[in-house]
């Protein structure tokens, strides 16, 4: 029957409309459309009714693996940088984004593990995280942060070592799952760590007493 | 490297590849490879002979690599059988560096046609007998030849990356102050800017011009109508029609991006169409020669940036093909997942903006996002982005799947998406005017479709079940009770069809891999940052959600691909575009465009 596409569409955008303003009026009594409990129900495999979401007066929450422009980790507990500019993640970058000066000890004119400068372009960037998940001392990771326009180019958009860096509380924030793990592993290195030098102890103890012993017979 | 390659021992010619030996004798040798090197004099016989009587009927990739050591450049052909599964039949032909003269194969396999403009265009290989030798990604009058390895983008540092100058002496510089445009720039002699006004227009129009407008496109009736009835199509003889150029595009809704369509009508029905792209083109090839190997996986995502899972595989298959290594089991299905979450994120879309097209503006394509936003919200949850994934490392994946990620994604693929998908096939497919619009368009047979070397959806809608997944079950497909999907029509209302239809097959997929997923590990040995390749080659192919998608891979045993091709479906699907159209009407252009489904992310590359 012709028409009968139509009507039949028309019905489909009703009830789209109508379940809308039934579902806005159910989240009124559980505590408003746009806290992030509810907005992962709004935009979830259950969702009914309008599925948009009107940034930037609305925001949905982001997963813990968001990449976004990677930030450096400053150790706050030993209040260092954590980079050691072994320089992986330049290499690794693929639009070749990151510039490391290595820090150079004036007297030795030996390097010394912590970057002078540190810059990504990130105009460049891509946020790949290739640089995150290479680095061996967990001392750039990527960040949530996506909101970074602005109204120049060239001066604002080349972040320095100063405005790249943030501290471990930072990351430990949104980072959890990854925190734990980095906590877990120093605490694993700490513990075999200290294995090793009970053993080391008692190895030498050992060493020590046929000396002892070997004493009173001389 | 080349060098090299011919000190190596010349390895015996079995198979198939025998016949090819014992008939043509002399013209065809082994290489370092498993194929075989056929003399440019006998090319076209023997392209014939292995379509017709070794029965590898379908060309899937042509490229050319430029062997600057030996001063010479090779054409690479693989080429399938679209009744048999298994590997491809590679077959070469070498011509010196200075003048690369191949035979054209276009007159054998006119899918050929786009493939060996972009060898032209990129590596100056000439074709002996093309039919229309000109660029295609460049525009016409570009100096000289980007993919040769001699040839020096305009910001060019350094031949690889990492480059020097990041560390550990990295002083912030960009490439505009270090290298002022114009500095690095070489004019032609004699040449002067002011007076330049660029032919590139030209060339396309004097092509439009010099087609027989009657000439037809397909095998169709002879008529210059295609496969239109004759009562539809004919025009009154007794009525002058002049033949009207027009440009549909670049900057046209209907193109799904920067896509020229140049047609001419007689009337409103098309005599001849010619598609001009090329206007996303930012030579991602030899970005990717630049690149070390795992530099390459964020930029395959900008590839069909729909679709960048799929992307990864495949790059991740041909590389791991070359290193011979295989991701453990949990990899492999969480692979396998993400592949067919992507090819049905990719249909709704594919779907919607088909709707699109046909007039009914976006309000199907939003029913469409709304699946496709839950599935990329699962990539952002595993992945970190919602489209550039990145996901896949050489032997496993980038990271395991999150806590809950397993559970959201079963609510998703068990309870939701079935009955959305119903619900979509409810609404549109008896339609009628859908059905008006749709049935008997762009009618493209099962012998064009694999004449022109067609691939996925397209493919299959003409009738030849031919899909990647079953031909070469890789990864681990061989696992899965899945059917490939096929419609006999060949028309748009069958490629609309088809991916309904694929979607429920990717859905019967995604149930089985979700309920068999295993625990351990994700990645084999340990992740390193430069990958250490082996010297050889490989193509990697994977049956991606616009078709099928290899990615040829040379390695030297250096840090970076020697040679990095990719069989962009996008692309070679459109070779079909003007045969398929001619004779329809204009507003049908529109729809058998988006019937390809094409990224020109992808297209251009």
């Amino acid at each position: 029957m012709y028409g009968s596409g139509i009507l039949k569409g028309m019905g489909v955008t009703m009830k789209h409309f109508v379940e809308t303003f039934v579902e806005d009026f159910k989240y009124v009594f559980k505590g408003g459309r746009n806290i992030d409990k509810n907005m992962a129900i709004r935009q979830g495999p259950k969702a009914k009714g309008i599925f948009t979401v009107q940034y930037p007066e609305e925001k949905l929450p982001v997963p813990e693996n968001f990449r976004y422009i990677p930030f450096l980790v400053y150790d706050t507990e030993k209040q260092d940088d954590k980079c050691t500019s072994c320089g992986i993640c330049a290499k690794v970058c693929p639009p070749q984004c990151i510039w490391i000066v290595r820090t150079t000890d004036p007297q030795t004119k030996r390097p010394v593990p912590q970057p002078a400068e540190f810059y990504i372009d990130a105009t460049i960037c891509m946020s790949c995280s290739l640089c995150a998940e290479f680095c061996p001392f967990d001392a750039i990771k990527m960040d949530h942060d996506y909101e970074l326009s602005s109204f120049e180019r060239f001066s604002t958009l080349v972040y320095d070592k100063a405005k790249l860096t943030k501290p471990d509380t930072y990351h430990a924030a949104i980072h959890p799952t990854d925190w734990a793990r980095e906590l877990q592993e120093k605490a694993e290195a700490a513990k075999k760590e200290a294995e090793k030098a009970a053993a080391a102890a008692a190895k030498k103890a050992a060493a020590a007493k046929p000396a002892e012993e070997a004493k009173p017979a001389a | 490297m080349a060098a090299k390659a011919a000190a190596a021992p010349a390895a015996e010619l079995t198979g198939p590849l025998a016949v090819l030996k014992e008939k043509f004798a002399d013209a065809v040798k082994p290489g370092d490879f498993e194929g075989a090197i056929i003399a440019n004099d006998k090319l076209i016989e023997a392209a014939t002979f292995i379509r017709d009587e070794l029965g590898y009927d379908y060309l899937s990739s042509v490229t050319g690599v430029d062997y600057l050591a030996s001063n010479e450049m090779e054409v690479v052909y693989h080429a399938f059988s679209t009744r048999h599964t298994g590997a491809p039949l590679v077959f070469k032909a070498r011509a010196p560096r200075d003048n690369p003269v191949v035979p054209s194969l276009v007159s054998v396999w006119p899918g050929a046609n786009f493939q060996e403009r972009e060898a032209y265009d990129l590596l100056g290989i000439k074709f002996d007998g093309h039919p229309n030798l000109k660029r295609i990604l460049m525009w016409e009058g570009f100096q000289g030849h980007p993919l040769r390895k001699d040839w020096k983008e305009a910001y060019y540092e350094q031949d690889t990356k990492p480059f020097d100058s990041r560390w550990p002496g990295g002083h912030h510089r960009r490439a505009e102050d270090r290298v002022p445009f114009a500095d690095n720039v070489n004019y032609p002699p004699g040449f002067d800017p002011v007076a330049f006004t660029s032919q590139a227009d030209a060339v396309v129009y004097d092509r439009v011009k010099s087609m027989d407008p009657n000439a037809g496109g397909l095998t169709g009736n002879g008529n210059g109508n295609g496969h239109q009835p004759a009562e539809t199509a004919a025009i009154d003889e007794r009525i002058e029609t002049d033949h009207l150029v027009v440009n549909l595009g670049p900057q046209h809704p209907s193109t799904h991006g920067v896509f020229r369509m140049v047609v001419t009508l007689e009337g409103e029905t098309i005599r001849h169409l010619e598609p001009v792209m090329g206007y996303l083109h930012r030579n991602h090839e030899k970005i990717g020669e630049r690149n070390t190997y795992i530099q390459n996986m964020p930029f395959t995502d900008r590839l069909d940036y729909l679709s960048s899972m799929s992307n990864n595989f495949g790059y991740a298959l041909a590389v791991e093909k070359l290193m011979n290594i295989k991701p453990p089991e949990r990899a492999e299905y969480i692979r396998v997942i993400m592949a067919e979450l992507t090819r049905i994120a990719n249909h709704v879309w594919a779907i919607g903006f088909l709707l699109n097209d046909l007039g009914a503006f976006f309000t199907p394509a939003l029913y469409g996002m709304e699946e496709r936003e839950l599935i990329l919200d699962l990539f952002e949850a595993a992945s970190g982005s919602r489209m550039m994934c990145n996901y896949f490392r050489f032997g496993g994946v980038a990271r395991d799947l999150p806590d809950g990620w397993v559970e959201t994604c079963r609510e998703i693929v068990f309870e939701r998406l079935p009955r959305k998908i119903d619900d979509i096939d409810g609404y549109l497919t008896e339609n009628e005017l859908i059905r008006a619009r749709c049935e008997n368009v762009g009618v493209l047979t099962a012998e064009d479709a694999i004449k022109y070397s067609a691939a996925g959806p397209v493919l299959r809608a003409s009738g030849v079940p031919y899909d990647c997944r079953r031909a070469d079950n890789y990864s681990i497909y061989d696992r899965f009770d899945f059917d490939v999907a096929v419609r006999y029509h060949g028309d748009v209302y069958d490629r609309y069809l088809i991916r309904l239809d694929e979607v429920r097959q990717s859905i019967r997929i995604l149930q089985q891999a979700l309920n068999q997923l295993p625990g351990g590990e994700i990645q084999t040995g340990k992740k390193q940052y430069s990958a250490r390749v082996p010297a050889g080659q490989a193509y990697g192919r994977v049956e991606g959600p616009k078709g099928e998608l290899g990615y040829y891979v040379v390695s030297d045993g250096t840090a970076n691909p020697y040679r990095y091709h990719i069989r962009a479906p996008s692309f070679i699907n459109l070779t079909a575009l003007g045969p398929m159209s001619i004779g329809q009407k204009v507003a049908d252009v529109v729809i058998i465009l988006g019937s390809i489904d094409i990224v020109l992310g992808e297209t251009d590359r």
